[in-house]
C-alpha cells in the first residue's frame, strides 16, 4: 500500500482507529476520472452498437450469419424482442431487441434506452460522446501507467510476490467464503485482487483501445494489414464489444466487493485516501 | 427476541429497497443529465472538438500517402450491401437511368482554370485503377468490393484547380427527403480535402465487381475515399466543384450527413 513517511496527518476522527493512507491523490483522481469515462464510453458505445446490432468474426460482415444479433419481430401475439447467438434464439422482449423508453411504445432497439447515452437512438450524438471521452480515457490511462511505474505503485502493490502466488489456493477459498483479509494482510491487495487488476490494466484496457482504433479506416493504414492481427475489422468490432463487457463485469464485481468489504470505509479510502484496517478476526475465532 | 429479529430483517429489507431506489434514481438522473447535455449547444461543441484532435492525430500517425489495405479477389462479396438511397427518384436521374446513362455528363467546375464536362465514355477511356478494398459503414458493418474507376487526381489535373481551392465538393442526384417540392435542396453532397482528393486510391468508380456499378451502389459514378467511412463515398455523383470553403453550402457543414450532426472528418 501507499504508506509513506510523508503521508499527511490523518484528521482527528481518523486517528482513533488504526488507519492507513491507502490511495495517494493522483490514483484517487485518476480513478474517478475513469469512473466517468467508462460509464459514458460503455453507454454511448451501446448506442453506437444499436445502429447495427450484430457482430461478426473476420474482415467483413457476413450479414446472413452474425455470431450474435439482436432484433424484433412481429408475432400474432404482438412484437417480441430476440437475442440470437449462433442458431439459438432467446426471447428477450423488454430488455434486448425490443424495449420502450419511459412511457413510450415498444421500439426495436438492441440495448434499451436506460442503458445508452443519449437515451434515444442517435448515432451521431453517441459518437461525439464516445470519441470525446475516449480521448480523456486514453490520456488518463497513459498518465496512470506512467505514474504506476515511476511511483513504484506497480512493483510494490500490484505485482504479487512469489509467496502470494504460492498461496493462491487459499485466497480462492477465502473469496468463495466471502472472508476478507484483516489486520496486516488487509494493508496489501490480496493476490486475486492484484492479478485481476493486472489483467484489467495490461489485458482488457489495451485490448478495448486497440480494437477500437482498429475500426478506424485511417488508422488501419498505419501499417498495412495490422488489423488482420486481430482477425480483421469485424473481429476487432467483436473484440471491442467483448472487452467492453469484460470491463463491465470487472466493474460489477469490483462494486460488489466494495459493498461486501464495507462501502463507507472503501469509499472514504478512494475519496480521502484513508482506510481503516479491519481488526484481526483470528483472535476472536481462536476462542471456543 | 423473535420480534427484534423480525424488525432487523425488515430494516435490512428497507435499506435494500432504499439502496435500490437510490441507484435507480441516480441512474435516471445521469441519463436525463446526458440527454439534456446532448441538447446544449456549447456542450456539444465541446464534445465535437475531439474531431479536430482525432483528425490531427490520425494525420500524424498515418501520413498523407498511407495506403488503405487491399485484398485478394477471394475476399470479394458478390452482393455488395447498399445503404442510404437505393434508387433516386429525382426526375433528372430517372431520365438518365432509363436511357442507360448515355446522356450522363460529369461536370467539373468551381475554382478551376478549365471547367470540363465528361461523358462516361470519356471517363472510361482515361487510365483506370482497380482496387479491392473494404467499405466501413458508420453503422459498424464492413463489405469488401472490387472497384474500378478513374483517379480523382487525373480529373483534377485536367481542370487545373486554382490555388485558393481547398476542398473537392461532390454534388449528387439523390434527394434524401424525396424529390424536393418546396425548392429546399436535400440532394446528397459530400466534400473532402485536397490530401484525400489527390490520394492514389481516391477514385471515381464506374465498375463494381467487374460489372457496371448497379443503381443501388451509386450508378453511374461514385466516389471512393478509402480511408474514411461509408458516408464520405458519395454515390450518384452529378458534379464536382472545387471550393475554398463549404460554409455557405446548404447546412454549411460540408455534407448531407455532416449537416445532420455527423463528423466531417470520418476517419474513425
Amino acid at each position: 500500500m501507499d504508506i509513506e513517511a510523508t503521508a499527511p496527518t490523518p484528521p482527528r476522527a481518523v486517528r482513533a482507529a488504526r488507519r492507513v493512507y491507502r490511495h495517494r491523490l493522483p490514483v484517487r483522481l485518476m480513478h474517478w476520472i475513469n469512473v466517468v469515462c467508462l460509464t459514458v464510453l460503455l453507454m454511448s458505445g451501446l448506442n453506437i452498437f444499436n445502429a447495427h446490432p450484430a457482430l461478426y468474426w473476420g474482415r467483413e460482415s457476413t450479414f446472413a450469419s452474425p455470431w450474435i444479433s439482436f432484433g424484433a419481430r412481429n408475432t400474432p401475439n404482438g412484437p417480441v424482442g430476440y437475442t440470437r447467438i449462433g442458431d439459438t434464439e432467446f426471447t428477450t422482449t423488454g430488455v434486448l431487441g425490443l424495449s420502450s423508453s419511459e412511457g413510450g411504445s415498444p421500439m426495436a432497439r438492441a440495448f434499451p434506452a436506460w442503458a445508452t447515452v443519449p437515451s434515444g437512438q442517435w448515432l451521431a450524438m453517441a459518437r461525439h460522446w464516445h470519441f470525446f471521452f475516449a480521448w480523456i480515457f486514453v490520456v488518463n490511462g497513459i498518465a496512470y501507467l506512467l505514474y504506476t511505474i515511476f511511483s513504484r505503485h506497480l512493483a510494490r502493490d500490484l505485482v504479487p510476490t512469489r509467496d502470494e502466488l504460492r498461496n493462491i489456493g487459499r485466497s480462492i477459498v477465502d473469496h468463495l467464503k466471502f472472508k476478507h483479509p484483516t489486520g496486516d494482510a488487509a494493508t496489501r491487495y490480496n493476490v486475486l485482487q492484484s492479478l485481476t487488476y493486472l489483467i484489467v490494466i495490461f489485458g482488457l484496457l489495451p485490448l478495448v483501445v486497440i480494437a477500437g482504433l482498429a475500426m478506424s479506416p485511417r488508422l488501419d493504414t498505419v501499417f498495412t494489414g495490422w488489423v488482420d492481427l486481430l482477425g480483421g475489422r469485424q473481429s476487432a468490432r467483436t473484440l471491442h464489444f467483448l472487452a467492453g463487457f469484460g470491463l463491465l463485469l470487472f466493474v460489477v464485481v469490483h462494486v460488489v466487493e466494495v459493498f461486501v468489504a464495507g462501502v463507507w470505509n472503501e469509499m472514504r479510502s478512494m475519496i480521502t485516501g484513508w482506510y481503516a484496517i479491519p481488526e484481526e478476526r483470528a483472535k476472536k475465532e481462536a476462542q471456543p | 427476541m423473535k420480534k427484534s429479529r423480525f424488525l432487523m430483517r425488515a430494516r435490512q429489507r428497507d435499506r435494500r429497497h432504499l439502496l435500490r431506489g437510490a441507484v435507480a434514481a441516480a441512474g435516471s438522473a445521469l441519463l436525463a443529465g446526458c440527454d439534456r447535455l446532448s441538447q446544449n449547444e456549447s456542450f456539444v461543441e465541446t464534445l465535437k472538438s475531439a474531431e479536430q484532435l482525432s483528425r490531427a492525430a490520425q494525420k500524424l500517425v498515418a501520413p498523407r500517402s498511407a495506403m488503405a489495405q487491399e485484398f485478394g479477389a477471394d475476399q470479394v462479396v458478390q452482393t455488395f450491401r447498399s445503404n442510404g438511397t437505393l434508387s433516386p427518384r429525382d426526375a433528372d436521374y430517372v431520365a438518365l437511368r432509363d436511357a442507360g446513362f448515355a446522356d450522363y455528363r460529369l461536370s467539373v467546375g468551381g475554382l478551376v482554370a478549365k471547367p470540363a464536362e465528361l461523358t462516361l465514355e470519356q471517363l472510361r477511356a482515361m487510365p483506370s485503377r482497380t482496387q479491392i478494398t473494404r467499405h466501413d459503414c458508420v453503422e459498424g458493418w464492413s463489405c469488401i468490393g472490387k472497384w474500378k474507376g478513374v483517379q480523382l487526381s487525373r480529373i483534377l489535373a485536367l481542370v487545373e484547380p486554382r490555388p485558393e481551392a481547398k476542398y473537392v465538393l461532390f454534388r449528387c442526384f439523390d434527394s434524401m427527403d424525396g424529390p424536393s417540392l418546396d425548392g429546399r435542396d436535400s440532394r446528397y453532397y459530400e466534400s473532402i480535402d485536397l490530401d484525400d482528393a489527390h490520394h492514389v486510391q481516391t477514385i471515381l468508380a464506374y465498375d463494381l465487381n467487374d460489372k457496371a456499378l448497379p443503381v443501388s451502389n451509386g450508378a453511374p459514378l461514385r466516389c471512393r475515399v478509402e480511408r474514411q467511412l461509408g458516408y464520405k463515398q458519395a454515390k450518384y455523383v452529378r458534379a464536382i466543384e472545387l471550393v475554398e470553403s463549404f460554409a455557405g453550402i446548404r447546412g454549411g457543414k460540408g455534407g448531407y450527413w455532416e449537416d445532420e450532426g455527423y463528423e466531417w472528418y470520418a476517419g474513425i
